[in-house]
């Protein structure tokens, strides 16, 4: 157990899952069950997420190890545990997780299409979500990294948009692919250390020759998941047809998951590997980030063009990630964070122009800043957010990946830079053609400015991409130990297994 | 205490207007930001007087951390030096005088406590921007500048042509930062700090230090230089990043003065000037940025010939005086620099908000085709531009004589071609700009009228709370000039900067103006007085030699009224090309290539599955099937390979 005497992560884990029982078995009128839906999710998630403050509030920074970890026997003789802890890494999405589930049970809050089985399955993503990242086992991990598709595949099916069928396949399709080749990996590593703890993983050493095979297959699991270019197709497709709320967890929370598995997995068992393919992963994040960029400057529906520049910060974090060093790897899980919130606040305002009834083809919007004011001064900080203004969370994230990626190859940075460039160019493009210009008397005759439960949704995403901003310390101070034991491991295992791989593909020079 | 006063009280301004609009009357919304700007005007002044009289700098006041991740650390800090105080003290007080003026001139706007909020949080983050210890909290104020300079350039968000150029002059500025971010980063790298006292502590032993590029050694200072001066370059709006500046004129007049005149497009000469302990051990990134400076005077001063609409001349004499600035700071002389800066800021803010008492009597005119004979209307209006103008010409008394002299004079000692080449398109813009300058004066004040009548019958004078700022100023373009040439660039120079600006390794290049030949100090003077009498002879006593000299030069003619074409070729070059792309990538590369195969297979597995629903209730069956396999296979294959 833990100092706490009673296991949160547990409790966070499968207290979402209560509540999606209860909401299941609602019986009664369909306004009714929508009602008692909406509000028993809402007070399940709001729970999970006061007790997830209460593991920030305990978590001690600078412990560099798991914390709050619980371990019960599942299958012993096969050395598999339920096994749970979180570090610094893991604690934020934990956190994030739980401070977005409210913010999309608000979203759906008109929910009246079998609204049952809609909160349900939107609490069953938090427990999956969850479990995820507390899993300190990897078939626990793989179950709940898989389990995550269930209900988010039932979220685009039946709640999204016209071509919801079409959507749901593809994301299924890519994602179940991918997932396929993470089990061969997992049998291998599970063979070779003789368990499936995460943390005896993380301390024995994989061949260097069996490296770079397990290397490619984690990278189509996560790279999938993280929608890395070129398997990134299938996120415009899923973002615009699934149901609004659906798409803030896609874009908030799921697209972390192959990013923390890079972090998780892939750069401390697999340092050798992580070094040879560096190059590759530079070119794969940098391509993402300007072709994507190019991409969403072509997007005529602002939901699309969200999911493109959603894609395009992707690469920025796979940049980080791989830069191997303090600053990049907190600049790319600062990003996450703060990719996390601007993202969801974002697809937040179009869900406000939804709910208005408002379409998002890019031509047809306009002028809307003189009719919802506070809208207007939303929707430009964060899209100001989104292209790293200083003074944002989004910047903090640019800098240091930056920073960490100059250290590493100059071209590298500058190229990742351009990405600062272009998303000034479209998202300003989406900030006139939604707030300013011509302005169709359909949207003049709109109702008026965010109600009260639409300020509740972005009153949380507001402050904390301010604060972040001005002082990023919040989260970086969380960070530090985590991530320098990391950088310092990964270091070690290179000096210790030399190979001639790292200088092998020789883009990288000093 | 008072810089902190200084620097903060626009930031409470800017959020008492906001929180208090819905329950005060606009104009005292307004008047609470006009209150907290003139607080901060007062709190900026008091340091920079007692450091000009005592000459002791202050401590720097550290407000707390910024970020702390590995070396690359930085505070919330408010410097105290020479350069900084003296940065605070104009900025503020320019500010306040136009937010005073702005009270008047736009006083008919619908949501004028929206203007106020911005201008407010514009004087905070350039506040910011002068008063950092550390590059980070720069990039911060110099972001925030442009955004708000975005907003403003955007104030008026019905008209397309506004939000055109405010997307312009945003996403042109970020070119310019990309290559200044990319400084800061490489900066980081070498230094491994942001501080501004560590980096030029360690500049000295770093003079050999290499950095690869292109496959080529370059001195890793000369790379970093180039990369900060190409972010000057952006918000200095110098050549190849200038085209922004003109279009901003969309923006209301009084913001024109304040950030695209007085003080934001100052912003690059600071940063150059904040900078110079360690540019100063760069000579060819020196070079370069004499270089740029010189063409930018020059280029910008040809434009601002041939243009007619009131604001965008004004637009265009700003880049070349600019451009001026940056010679001084190439050519080792960068007090001089700063001595322009401030002269600069005071006669430039004064000329727009007296064009902008002009647009306002003629009813939002701004073509000078169109203006004449306004003199006897506006009275103060007249004698307040004539200042101006008399300083940007560099006429003696007047403050732009002392700064251009100055300049002009250390571009001829420095004694190398850079230098030389800025010494020469120094003066041949200096005889320009007092030809466009007078050019503007005898269009607007002086001939027949040219303005409907009835737009005539209306002209009048501007209410005192907009003259009131005019006098001010002209009293500054009047007297800035001799009162701050001693400690500037004159005898007390030394001990007036201190260390904030570095001498250059060979000392102070102002030290070897005194040298100079007697033609050579004389020279800038007899140019802007040839281009005075040019003005005359052109558009009084013979004014049909221009319409001459345009028919008959009408290719030079038309080169010069499109602005060199740059934005045409660049229209072509970027921006068209990058719609094309951006198109192609989306619907070539996403829907036919990269989903070409895996939609081919969707099909495939799709049909497969439509049955498969048919079978079963649902497609959640299929999916737990699947991962009931997964689980299967997996369990086997271990139990296998154990």
């Amino acid at each position: 157990m833990n100092d706490l005497g009673f296991p949160i992560l547990s409790l966070l884990i499968w207290l979402p899952l209560v509540g999606a029982v209860a909401v299941f078995t609602l019986r009664g009128t369909e306004a009714n069950v929508a009602r008692n839906a909406s509000w028993i999710a809402l007070w399940t998630s709001l729970i999970v997420l006061a007790l997830s403050v209460v593991l920030l509030a305990k978590f001690s920074p600078s412990v560099p190890g798991f914390q709050f970890t619980e371990a019960l026997p599942w299958l012993p003789q096969l050395h598999v545990s339920y096994r749970l802890g979180v570090d610094g890494i893991s604690v934020f999405f934990i956190i994030l997780t739980a401070l977005m589930t409210p913010i999309v049970v608000l979203a759906s809050w008109r929910q009246t299409k079998r609204a049952r089985e809609y909160m349900a399955a939107f609490l069953l993503l938090e427990t999956m979500m969850i479990g995820m990242f507390a899993a300190l086992d990897f078939l626990l991990f793989y179950i709940f990294f898989e389990a995550v598709l269930i209900p988010m595949f039932l979220i685009i099916g039946i709640w999204g948009g016209e071509r919801r069928v079409f959507a749901a396949l593809k994301f299924f399709l890519y994602t179940l692919v991918g997932s396929l080749l993470m089990l061969l990996a997992l049998v291998y590593m599970w063979h070779n250390a003789g368990t499936t703890n995460i943390v005896t993983l993380l301390h024995t050493p994989i061949p260097v020759a069996a490296q770079p095979y397990l290397f490619l297959a984690f990278l189509a699991a996560f790279g999938v998941k993280a929608a890395l270019w070129p398997l990134h197709t299938w996120l415009p497709d899923a973002y615009a047809q699934a149901p609004l709320p659906g798409t803030i967890m896609l874009a908030a929370i799921l697209s972390k998951m192959g990013a923390y598995g890079f972090l998780r997995f892939v750069v401390p068992m697999l340092p050798q590997a992580a070094t040879y393919f560096e190059p590759l992963m530079f070119t794969l994040g940098v391509v993402a980030m300007i072709y994507a960029s190019y991409a969403a400057l072509a997007q005529t529906d602002m939901k699309r063009m969200i999911a493109y520049s959603s894609i395009a910060h992707m690469g920025l974090i796979i940049v980080g990630i791989f830069a191997f060093n303090i600053e990049g790897i907190e600049g790319a899980l600062f990003q996450m964070v703060s990719h996390s919130l601007v993202t969801a606040a974002l697809f937040v305002c179009v869900g406000v122009l939804l709910g208005r009834g408002v379409s998002l083809d890019l031509s047809k919007l306009g002028g809307l800043a003189q009719r919802m004011p506070v809208f207007a001064v939303l929707l430009v900080i964060f899209a100001l957010a989104n292209m790293g203004m200083p003074g944002t969370s989004g910047f903090i994230g640019e800098i240091l990946v930056m920073v960490g990626a100059i250290k590493v190859n100059f071209w590298v940075a500058l190229l990742s830079a351009s990405g600062m460039v272009l998303a000034a160019a479209y998202m300003l493009v989406m900030v006139r053609r939604v707030l300013y210009d011509n302005r169709s008397q359909a949207i003049m005759a709109l109702p008026g400015d965010i109600n009260l439960r639409e300020a509740a949704m972005f009153a949380p995403l507001v402050l904390l991409v301010l604060l972040l901003g001005v002082y990023p310390g919040l989260v970086t101070h969380l960070l530090d130990s985590s991530v320098q034991s990391m950088v310092q491991l990964h270091l070690a295992a290179l000096q210790a297994a030399p190979n001639h791989a790292s200088t092998h593909l020789a883009m990288v020079t000093k | 205490m008072f810089t902190t006063l200084a620097v903060f009280a626009p930031l409470a301004g800017a959020f008492l207007t906001l929180l208090l609009r819905p329950f005060l009357s606009r104009n005292l919304a307004v008047g609470v930001s006009i209150i907290f700007i003139i607080i901060s005007a007062f709190c900026g002044v008091v340091p920079a007087v007692r450091h000009l009289i005592i000459g002791a700098p202050d401590q720097t006041i550290t407000l707390g951390s910024f970020i702390s991740v590995g070396h690359f650390a930085a505070n919330w800090a408010l410097q105290q030096d020479a350069l900084s105080l003296v940065m605070v003290a104009m900025v503020s007080v320019v500010s306040a005088l136009i937010h005073i003026y702005s009270f008047g001139y736009m006083s008919h706007d619908r949501t004028m406590p929206r203007f106020f909020v911005y201008m407010s949080l514009f004087t905070f983050a350039m506040l910011m921007l002068v008063t950092a210890d550390n590059l980070l909290q720069l990039f911060f104020g110099w972001e925030g500048v442009g955004l708000v300079s975005y907003l403003l350039i955007g104030y008026w968000y019905d008209k397309p042509a506004a939000n055109a150029a405010a997307i312009k002059a945003f996403v042109v500025n970020r070119v310019g930062d990309l290559g200044f971010a990319i400084g800061i980063a490489l900066i980081y790298l070498q230094f491994h700090s942001i501080q501004f006292d560590h980096i030029f502590a360690a500049s000295g032993a770093m003079v050999d230090a290499k950095y690869t590029l292109f496959g080529t050694q370059f001195p890793v200072l000369e790379v970093i230089a180039v990369l900060l001066f190409i972010g000057a370059m952006g918000k200095s709006a110098q050549i190849f990043l200038h085209t922004w500046l003109a279009d901003a004129m969309e923006g209301p007049t009084p913001i024109s003065a304040l950030i695209h005149a007085a003080t934001m497009v100052a912003a690059g000469v600071f940063l150059v000037v904040r900078m110079s302990p360690l540019i100063s051990l760069a000579p060819g990134a020196e070079d370069f940025i004499t270089i740029i400076g010189s063409a930018t005077a020059l280029f910008a001063a040809t434009v601002a010939c041939v243009q007619t609409d009131i604001k965008r001349i004004i637009a265009y004499s700003t880049c070349s005086q600019l451009g001026y600035m940056f010679i001084a700071a190439g050519v080792g002389a960068d007090p001089a620099a700063m001595f322009h800066l401030i002269n600069h800021a005071f006669f430039k803010a004064l000329l727009f908000l007296a064009a902008g008492s002009v647009i306002h009597a003629l009813s939002e005119e701004q073509d000078i085709r169109k203006m004449g004979g306004l003199w006897r209307k506006l009275p103060v209006t007249y004698v307040v531009m004539w200042v101006g103008a008399l300083a940007l010409a560099a006429i003696p008394p007047f403050s732009g004589y002392y700064s251009k002299d100055v300049i002009l004079e250390a571009a001829y000692a420095a004694n190398s071609q850079a230098g030389m080449f800025g010494w020469a398109c120094g003066n041949i813009a200096a005889l320009l700009t007092a030809f466009y300058v007078s050019r503007l004066i005898l269009m607007v004040f002086h001939g027949a009228p040219r303005a409907a009548p009835e737009i005539m019958e209306h002209a009048h004078e501007s209410p005192a709370v907009m003259t009131g700022p005019l006098v001010v100023l002209a009293l500054g373009a009047l007297s800035s000039g001799f009162l701050l040439d001693r400690p500037f660039v004159g005898a007390d120079m030394a001990n007036f900067w201190g260390s904030a600006i570095a001498a250059g390794p060979h000392g102070s290049i102002l030290l070897a103006i005194e040298q100079l030949p007697e033609w050579v100090a004389k020279l800038p003077l007899l140019m802007s007085l040839a281009g005075l009498g040019l003005g005359f002879l052109f558009y009084v006593t013979l004014p049909a030699i221009p319409v001459a000299l345009a028919a008959r030069f009408q290719s030079i003619y038309q080169f010069l009224l499109h602005k060199w074409y740059f934005d045409e070729v660049y229209d072509a070059l970027l921006v068209r090309p990058s719609w094309r792309l951006a198109k192609f990538l989306w619907h070539v590369g996403d829907d036919q290539m990269i989903d070409g195969i895996p939609n081919g297979v969707a099909h495939l597995t799709s049909d497969a599955s439509t049955q498969a629903i048919k079978m079963q209730t649902g497609s959640i069956a299929i999916y737990a099937f699947v991962m009931l396999i997964g689980l299967l296979a997996l369990v086997s294959i271990f139990l296998l390979v154990r």
